[in-house]
């Protein structure tokens, strides 16, 4: 590995800035991730930060089960992340439809719109689980 | 003049919590007109009720909403029980109260912590998500969950409350009462606070009748309605509370009720655990729930929350409608917004508390005589009532003035 990839990596994974985008989830998913960054849980010390703009984005977090209205928007939002990207579809809505499987209006699941590099299931998922994914994505990113 | 600018806020926005989109017509700084679009989060709740269960229905409902789905999940059953003639055991409702207003507390600590946020005050957002978590410890120990709790069952609650969690839940909230002092404290004596919120989306008292505004919001505009005390349910006929009001009609008022409303909180949850009952905490259920209809009423985190179900005597229901909080609220949004500046936009909505993930549940109304497709006005809907009434001999014209 060049010196130059080795500062990139150095970076990407000190740095994981995410977006939080509610695909129409119950809301239960999106307090647990802020819950999650709130100094109970503090996923800054990781290097974590919620970002506004799909732009300064690496990592979108997912939540709920891809609404029709909201699927569109959705790959929108991911083609103006810049690359690496990567998505985390967080809690049972965003990894299967869960409870809403069936529902008219619901694609069932993230992965139907969007490739997924890491789910989190749980209803909802807890804080300590968004960590240990974040925790685990890191590492994966940091080893390839 | 100024020319007219036009501004789309959302569906994916930074000040949004959840995807709604805001469509909003300026003139320089302040805004001219706000048109909302829901929507993004309707799932088709309603509908897939009918096809599952009473029992799954009970927890689909919790997920309508996250923030309060104790809310949710109450007030269907109530209806259910209703239906069902279902005596519920006291103690089984006095832990439905119980974890009513633990989350009331979780919801309003939260709403403090985002309105914080929204104007930029990110050190109150911090300090209340931490006191949240004693909150949401209490409520993971006593149902086992920290969100989304699943307490509820048809005929009274899933799991009993024990001796030494009472004295958890009596320790944490003279914590808690410590702590929500000193917001008090911060929101009605920090000038900068008040001075950010004052005068910031004003909502007159005539205006919130008007509207039907509900919960805080309303009851910031010195409407005096609370379901809890209106028309009790659960517990709350045998605990003394009082309802707080507020007359500043604009976001520093709404502020003021929700942290007041903490205080009183905490000492309904001392009162309900005080003299909480001995017994059982159910009654069975009949899988089948004889026919009959049923309308109840919840004052949820952010205001009146109303199901109504009908009953055909199988498994299933028939019809689940949900009128959520925040769909009562969102038509005074609208007003607030008008002739603000664009600044104050996202504290103005925060400060309904808005849920739409409760709200969106669209209807089309659809001619299927006609070739074209569309939304029916309100307009066209009403004038359609009132025709399709008349021609079933109910003809309001006719009646005598009184």
């Amino acid at each position: 590995m060049g010196l130059i990839k080795k500062i990139v990596t150095w970076g990407r994974t000190k740095s994981p800035w995410v977006l939080h985008f509610n695909t129409g989830a119950c809301n239960a998913c999106d307090i647990e991730i802020i819950a999650a960054l709130t100094p109970r849980y503090d996923l800054e010390r990781f290097g974590v930060l919620l970002k506004g703009s799909p732009r300064h984005a690496d990592v979108l977090l997912c939540s709920g089960p891809v609404t029709r209205q909201i699927g569109d928007r959705l790959k929108r939002i991911y083609d103006q992340m810049p690359e690496p990207k990567f998505v985390v579809a967080v809690g049972t809505c965003a990894c299967s439809g869960g409870v809403f499987k069936g529902c008219y209006n619901i694609e069932s699941g993230i992965d139907q719109v969007l490739p997924v590099a890491a789910y989190i299931p749980g209803c909802p998922a807890s804080p300590k689980a968004i960590i240990d994914a974040v925790v685990k994505l890191l590492k994966s990113l940091e080893e390839s | 003049m100024p020319k007219k600018v036009r501004i789309p806020v959302g569906p994916q926005h930074p000040a949004l919590k959840e995807p709604v989109s805001f469509s909003l017509e300026l003139s320089g700084e302040r805004i001219l007109e706000a048109t909302i679009r829901l929507g993004y989060n309707h799932r088709g709740i309603e509908k897939a009720c009918e096809e599952r269960s009473y029992i799954q229905d009970l927890y689909l409902l919790e997920r309508i909403c996250g923030i309060c789905s104790h809310s949710h999940s109450t007030c269907f059953v109530q209806a259910v029980e209703e239906i069902a003639k279902l005596e519920v055991p006291k103690r089984g409702l006095y832990i439905r109260t119980l974890i009513a207003e633990l989350e009331r507390v979780h919801s309003h600590l939260l709403w403090l912590g985002v309105a914080g946020h929204e104007i930029g005050f990110d050190t109150l957002l911090m300090f209340t998500w931490n006191d949240r978590e004693i909150v949401m410890d209490l409520l993971a120990e006593t149902t086992g969950n920290r969100v989304n709790y699943g307490i509820n069952s048809i005929g009274g609650v899933r799991r009993d409350i024990t001796d030494e969690q009472i004295k958890k839940i009596m320790k944490a909230m003279d914590t808690l009462e410590e702590r929500t002092k000193y917001y008090i404290k911060i929101a009605t004596e920090e000038t900068t606070i008040i001075q950010r919120l004052s005068g910031v989306g004003v909502l007159s008292h005539d205006d919130a009748v008007k509207l039907g505004a509900v919960g805080p919001t309303a009851r910031a505009s010195s409407v005096d309605r609370d379901v809890r005390r209106d028309d009790p349910y659960a517990a709350y006929g045998e605990i003394k509370f009082k309802v707080i009001t507020d007359n500043h009609n604009d976001v520093y008022g709404r502020t003021i009720v929700r942290v007041l409303e903490l205080m009183e909180s905490y000492n309904i949850i001392r009162q309900l655990l005080q003299n909480i009952p001995a017994g059982p905490i159910a009654v069975k259920a009949p899988r089948k729930i004889p026919a009959g209809e049923a309308l109840s009423r919840y004052e949820a985190p952010r205001g009146e929350d109303v199901h109504y179900v009908k009953s055909n005597g199988t498994e299933n229901p028939e019809r689940v409608k949900v009128r959520a909080p925040t769909l009562a609220n969102i038509q005074a949004v609208a007003h607030m917004l008008k002739d603000r500046y664009l600044a104050d936009m996202p504290i103005i909505i925060a400060a309904i508390d808005p849920c739409f993930s409760c709200t969106d549940r669209a209807i089309t109304v659809k001619d299927l005589g006609q070739k074209s497709e569309g939304l029916m006005q309100w307009g066209d809907l009403r004038k359609y009532s009132i025709e399709w009434y008349k021609g079933k001999g109910i003809d309001f014209s006719n009646l005598k003035k009184i």
